[in-house]
């Protein structure tokens, strides 16, 4: 080793190319094995185990779904008795919701805003590591407890007095309810990473109007969880407390409102919807671009349709409370405003409408995907806007007609898009391309899956059948057509099973992609794939919103970072100005650590609350550690 | 266009037989709501229509040449999305205001209504007939009756966790609510049976907590609302002598009421013309000798997890039982 | 991808205060979801008030005087956190070791107040939902005062080590006494609802 490479303070200005590579893939390294396992902090290792395992649930989620499919086929079938549907019903929209949308999309959030903002690591990528452990640790506790017959069977929003100490003893709530805190936990760690991410470490000159759309979407989509899920957090803090220590929140015979808790639950579960519909329409809006050949049209007009949505999201939860019995006035300021949030996303499918209008479509599977979604988005939307009438409302609300409706909007309108993201930024994931022609089968019969099961659902609410029924007798006209949809459904599934071996598959086997397969025009595609450990070997400045299209042959870049240590660019929040070479975290098995000794804290509080008391010493204990300094080369300035 | 709706209504949806179903309605509440949900099924499918059309428009047309042409385009695509978003501004605002006037003429009010008082139960319903006089009020369970042609106000309330009323047929549905006070009014047009479900999960048996309402001609129900204000049948012949005595001294009469009896508990549903009723066990069973017997033999097979718990009885003391029971019209 | 070399970022400052940090847009963002959290805990209180009939029930509000008393502490105590800020921001090391250890004791007062205060609510958390919702809004702050003490002995104690004396360490500082500002400040809401709202 030459003089130089001992210097602390090395820089990669002067560096040659190879040697530059080299010293910045020590620095910023993970270690192999299952120390690197529990220890890593590249947003990357920790986005695509976050993939992973969300997936793992959406997997788990679909089988209770095929299973509730296979009891409902024929009328009084016998297969699965009631404890064991409402079990199964619970955990399907607790996992879908907690387990599988919110982290999937976050996830996608923490690998692609980082490389598309051309920055080296998200902010907080301990706090990063920290909330998959969690994450984790909340989704087993639920599905350990429905494996030991304790699964929450209240439904996903858990409705009191049903869920109170009264009509539901026992621990499965409990397990519910401490499930929630995992789940927002994480949630809301991302949401602070990335919120602080795309204000302070974009590359330099990525003006607030250069941002990539789906990094606006993420950005929106964290304020939205940051405002809306203390709502939960709270909410099911005092449902553990009426469970555990017997208070009254929820007991309307001391003085306790059963209202209340659908309030809170709503002021954070309407919004929920737009923390999992916001970032797809983000992907929608950053890959459309790359398949129909052209810049999207009104960047402008898509980010305020976003900002506006996010705003709109908090006005709206009482459309889940029409027939409560509140009073018709503000019911019918409710209806106005769920109405107008049709504006927005109007405004969003316009834009995306005219992009294709203008552009030259490039016939690949992310964008048959796109089209899925159009087509079964809009549908979705627009029975939206019938359940967001007060009157039609109390026909269609709580009947089969609503699973109908949010199946549309949450599988149309996310997992379409984002099974589109999956494929269209896999070669950021895995260096490869996944199979064209099974991608192709999947779209089909997902699409069609889809569809011919969830149609027949709004003439099933129509036609009265309520949801959350485990059985109908045999004089109701519903047979037949529960039937064709628990036929219909197996082809879903088939579509959902096709696309997982085919990204199983392309792991290995698929055909290398190259930095940028799909010749598209953002940052994330000016690295290798998969990037390395630093992302970019030195900091993209960029001047316009599509900079790989717009620079020319080669990019601009800034350098003068230390190789030697974990350092990133800071900058100005609205210019994004060169401010400060801040450094990065190091791996550390201290957030591991941390995440154990909560989990041993929220898992015993469903016990006893002393545990709250003896469980927050280790995790103190743990917290010191993770951000005890060590005289690394991090900790100095 | 109104004479129109019923028509699509059925060649759309055939094999619904109306049974228990929002596109068959039954009286003027259902009746409005069922226009106002046509009206929003065609616009939003004219809108559907429309956006697939410029979809597959975009998707086949040759995107334009050279650059001034496509300047061009760009400036007619703006105009198109301002169009496209004033348009729907003005179909949201339209429907708001469809919406706000449907809620208006359902929310009607009329000074003779009929009151019923509903109270659901995990997983029944028990009815209040409440009549300025009170010689003229009674309580029954999981079937109410009401006059054609009149307005009906329920009253409901909860007596254990939240539960929904609904008969789709007359009228939309309003959840009952432990410690509140809801109400629904409708009125039924022709004389018929209407199916009600409870619409709010509530627990183990949710799926089996029907309710039946009967319309029929004033005369009809003041008849019927004579029969069920008096006392329960005397038993007839020395077996349904044995039911009565089965019913007063083993643990039947804890939980439920047979008026003139000494079964007087009122933790279950009104017995005291349980004969009368077209269905058991919340809309269970056909009310016949045999489902009676099953119902009492095993409750927890044919209603897992319902209230009423098995009581041992012999062969014969069922039979008896059951011919009370079938006595109680 | 080529690269050119555009721009030499070599002389920019290691670290940055304020806006410029990291971590204080962090800990803003974590004020940001506490306040919600209070906001809603607040806001539940009023609810509550507005469907019960009489407040509080049975006529009997909490005594004021330890309240009062935790009120005036974390009034008194932003004037040596402001100077803690500011040393902070001079790097004057002796200095921010004497305002640390001021602040650490300051923290302990109110805390001790605290358990006084609970056993002046008059009124059990299992007693009904006015003692339920009551012990919640001052269990949440109680449990933030907790964190925040905690968190500032940890910081005095790094301060006198090897590591005090470091750019990072007084942008913690700083970040720790902008947090003490956070706990003061959703204090008041909470004192007005639980000492005024009994009391209209």
């Amino acid at each position: 080793m030459t003089a130089a490479l001992k210097d602390r303070d090395l820089r990669d200005t002067a560096l040659e190319e190879k040697l530059l590579h080299a010293r910045l893939a020590h620095t910023w390294r993970t270690p192999p094995g299952l120390i690197g396992f529990f220890t890593t902090v590249d947003h990357k290792r920790i986005a695509v185990r976050y993939i992973i395992t969300a997936f793992a649930f959406l997997f788990l989620g679909g089988i209770l779904a095929m299973l509730m499919r296979w009891q409902l086929s024929r009328p009084e079938a016998g297969l699965i008795g009631p404890d064991l549907y409402n079990q199964i019903f619970t955990i399907h929209g607790s996992t879908m919701m907690f387990l599988f949308a919110v982290p999937v999309m976050e996830a996608v959030g923490v690998l692609l805003v980082p490389l598309m903002l051309g920055t080296r690591n998200i902010a907080f990528p301990r706090l990063n590591a920290f909330s998959y452990w969690i994450y984790l640790a909340g989704g087993l506790v639920l599905w350990v407890a429905f494996v030991l017959d304790m699964g929450p069977d209240v439904g996903w929003f858990a409705y009191v007095p049903l869920s109170g100490p009264q009509y539901s003893p026992g621990k499965r709530v409990d397990i519910w309810a401490q499930m929630i805190t995992f789940t927002e936990i994480a949630a809301l760690a991302i949401s602070v990473e990335i919120v602080v991410t795309v204000l302070k470490q974009r590359a330099p000159g990525m003006r607030l109007d250069r941002i990539p759309l789906f990094v606006w979407a993420s950005f929106v989509t964290s304020l939205v969880v940051i405002l809306a899920m203390p709502a939960i957090v709270l909410a099911s803090t005092m449902l553990i407390l009426d469970r555990l220590v017997g208070t009254h929140f929820y007991n309307p015979s001391e003085g306790g409102d059963a209202l209340l808790w659908q309030h809170l639950f709503w002021f954070f579960g309407h919004p929920e919807v737009y923390i999992i519909f916001l970032p797809a329409t983000g992907m929608i809006s950053s890959m459309l671009p790359t398949f129909v050949r052209r810049p999207v049209f009104g960047y402008l007009a898509l980010v305020l349709a976003m900002v506006s949505i996010g705003l709109l999201s908090f006005g709206l939860w009482v459309h889940h409370m029409f027939t409560t019995g509140l009073p018709r006035v503000g019911e019918s300021f409710f209806t106005a405003s769920s109405m107008a949030i049709a504006v927005p996303a109007g405004v969003q499918i316009f834009c995306w409408l005219a992009t294709i209008w203008l552009g030259r479509p490039v016939w690949r599977v992310p964008f048959l995907f796109i089209l899925a979604f159009f087509f079964t988005f809009v549908l979705g939307g627009l029975t939206g806007v019938m359940v967001a009438s007060v009157p039609l409302d109390t026909q269609v609300h709580d009947t089969y007609f609503v699973v109908a409706h949010f199946h549309y909007v949450l599988v149309g309108g996310a997992v379409f898009p984002l099974l589109a993201a999956i494929t269209y930024w896999f070669p950021k994931m895995t260096g490869r391309m996944m199979s064209e022609r099974l991608g192709r089968w999947s779209v089909a019969l997902l699409f069609l899956g889809f569809n011919f099961t969830f149609f027949p659902m709004h003439i099933l609410g129509l036609q009265g059948m309520p949801r959350r029924i485990y059985t109908y007798q045999m004089d109701l006209p519903w047979g037949g057509m529960n039937l064709f949809v628990s036929l219909c459904s197996i082809a879903l599934a088939l579509g959902f099973a096709l696309f997982a071996f085919n990204a199983i598959r392309s792991t290995r086997s698929g055909e290398a992609a190259g930095d940028n397969p799909w010749g598209a025009a953002t940052l994330e595609w000016a690295t290798s794939s998969p990037p390395p450990p630093y992302n970019f070997a030195r900091i993209p400045v960029v001047s316009s919103a599509n900079p790989i299209w717009d620079q020319g042959q080669s990019l601009p870049v800034a350098s003068g970072l230390s190789v030697n240590r974990r350092e990133l660019l800071v900058t100005t929040t609205a210019d994004a100005e060169p401010e400060v070479r801040e450094t990065s975290p190091g791996n550390s098995i201290w957030p591991f650590l941390s995440a154990i000794a909560t989990t041993i804290m929220l898992v015993g509080s469903i016990f006893t609350p002393w545990a709250v008391v003896w469980g927050s010493i280790p995790v103190a204990i743990g917290l010191i550690g993770w951000f005890w300094p060590r005289g690394t080369p991090e900790d100095d300035s | 266009m109104r004479r129109l709706l019923p028509l699509l209504s059925a060649g759309l949806l055939a094999g619904c037989t109306g049974w228990q179903s929002a596109l068959a309605p039954r009286g003027p509440v259902a009746d409005d709501l069922h226009g106002l949900f046509w009206l929003f099924t065609i616009t939003c499918a004219l809108v559907w229509l429309a956006v697939m059309l410029v979809l597959l428009a975009a998707l086949l047309r040759r995107p334009p040449d050279g650059k001034a042409r496509q300047e061009r385009a760009m400036q007619h695509s703006a105009r198109a999305i301002g169009g496209a978003v004033a348009a729907t501004v003005v179909i949201v605002a339209g429907l708001t205001v469809a919406s706000f006037l449907a809620t208006r003429s359902i929310s009607a009010h009329a000074e003779d209504a009929l009151v019923i008082r509903l109270r659901g139960y995990q997983w029944w319903w028990e009815a209040t007939y409440a009549d300025p006089r009170p010689d003229q009020n009674f309580i029954t369970a999981n079937e109410i009756h009401v006059p054609t042609g009149r307005l009906v106000r329920i009253e409901l309330a909860a007596a254990d966790v939240i539960h929904s009323f609904w008969v789709p047929n007359l009228s939309g549905k309003q959840d009952m609510i432990p410690g509140r006070a809801n109400s629904l009014a409708f009125t039924a047009r022709k004389p018929g049976t209407y199916r009600a479900q409870c619409a709010e999960f509530c627990g183990l048996q949710h799926a089996h907590m029907a309710l039946h309402v009967v319309a029929e001609p004033p005369e009809a129900f003041e008849r019927w609302r004579t029969a069920q204000v008096a006392e329960a049948a005397r038993p007839h012949g020395p077996e349904e002598d044995e039911g009565r005595r089965i019913l007063e001294s083993k643990a039947c009469g804890a939980c439920h009421t047979v008026r003139g009896t000494q079964a007087a508990g009122n933790l279950g549903p009104d017995l005291t013309h349980v004969g009368s009723r077209q269905f058991i066990a919340a809309g269970m069973l056909p009310t016949t000798r045999g489902s009676l017997a099953a119902w009492v033999a095993d409750p927890q097979s044919i209603k897992p997890g319902s209230n009423m718990p098995m009581v041992p009885l012999t062969a014969d003391e069922l039979q008896a039982v059951s011919a009370y029971l079938t006595r109680l019209r | 991808m080529n690269q050119r070399i555009i721009t030499d970022l070599s002389r920019l400052p290691l670290h940055g205060s304020g806006t410029a940090s990291l971590t204080w847009w962090g800990t803003l963002a974590f004020m940001l979801i506490e306040g919600m959290g209070f906001a809603l805990a607040i806001g539940s209180y009023l609810y509550l008030v507005s469907v019960a009939a009489e407040w509080p029930p049975g006529g009997v509000p909490p005594d004021p005087l330890w309240g009062t008393a935790v009120t005036a502490v974390f009034v008194i105590s932003i004037v040596p956190n402001l100077l803690l800020s500011r040393w902070a921001g001079e790097e004057d090391l002796r200095k921010v070791r004497i305002g640390i250890v001021l602040m650490s004791v300051l923290g302990l007062v109110p805390l001790a107040l605290r358990v006084f205060e609970f056993s002046a609510l008059n009124m059990s958390w299992d007693s009904n939902a006015y003692g339920s919702i009551t012990w919640l809004l001052l269990g949440l702050h109680t449990t933030h005062l907790v964190t925040d003490v905690a968190d500032t002995f940890v910081l005095a104690a790094v301060m006198f080590t090897r590591h005090g004396d470091n750019k990072r360490r007084y942008g913690d500082v700083q970040d720790n006494a902008l947090y003490w500002n956070f706990v003061t400040l959703t204090w008041l809401p909470v004192y007005a609802c639980l000492y005024g709202i009994p009391r209209l």
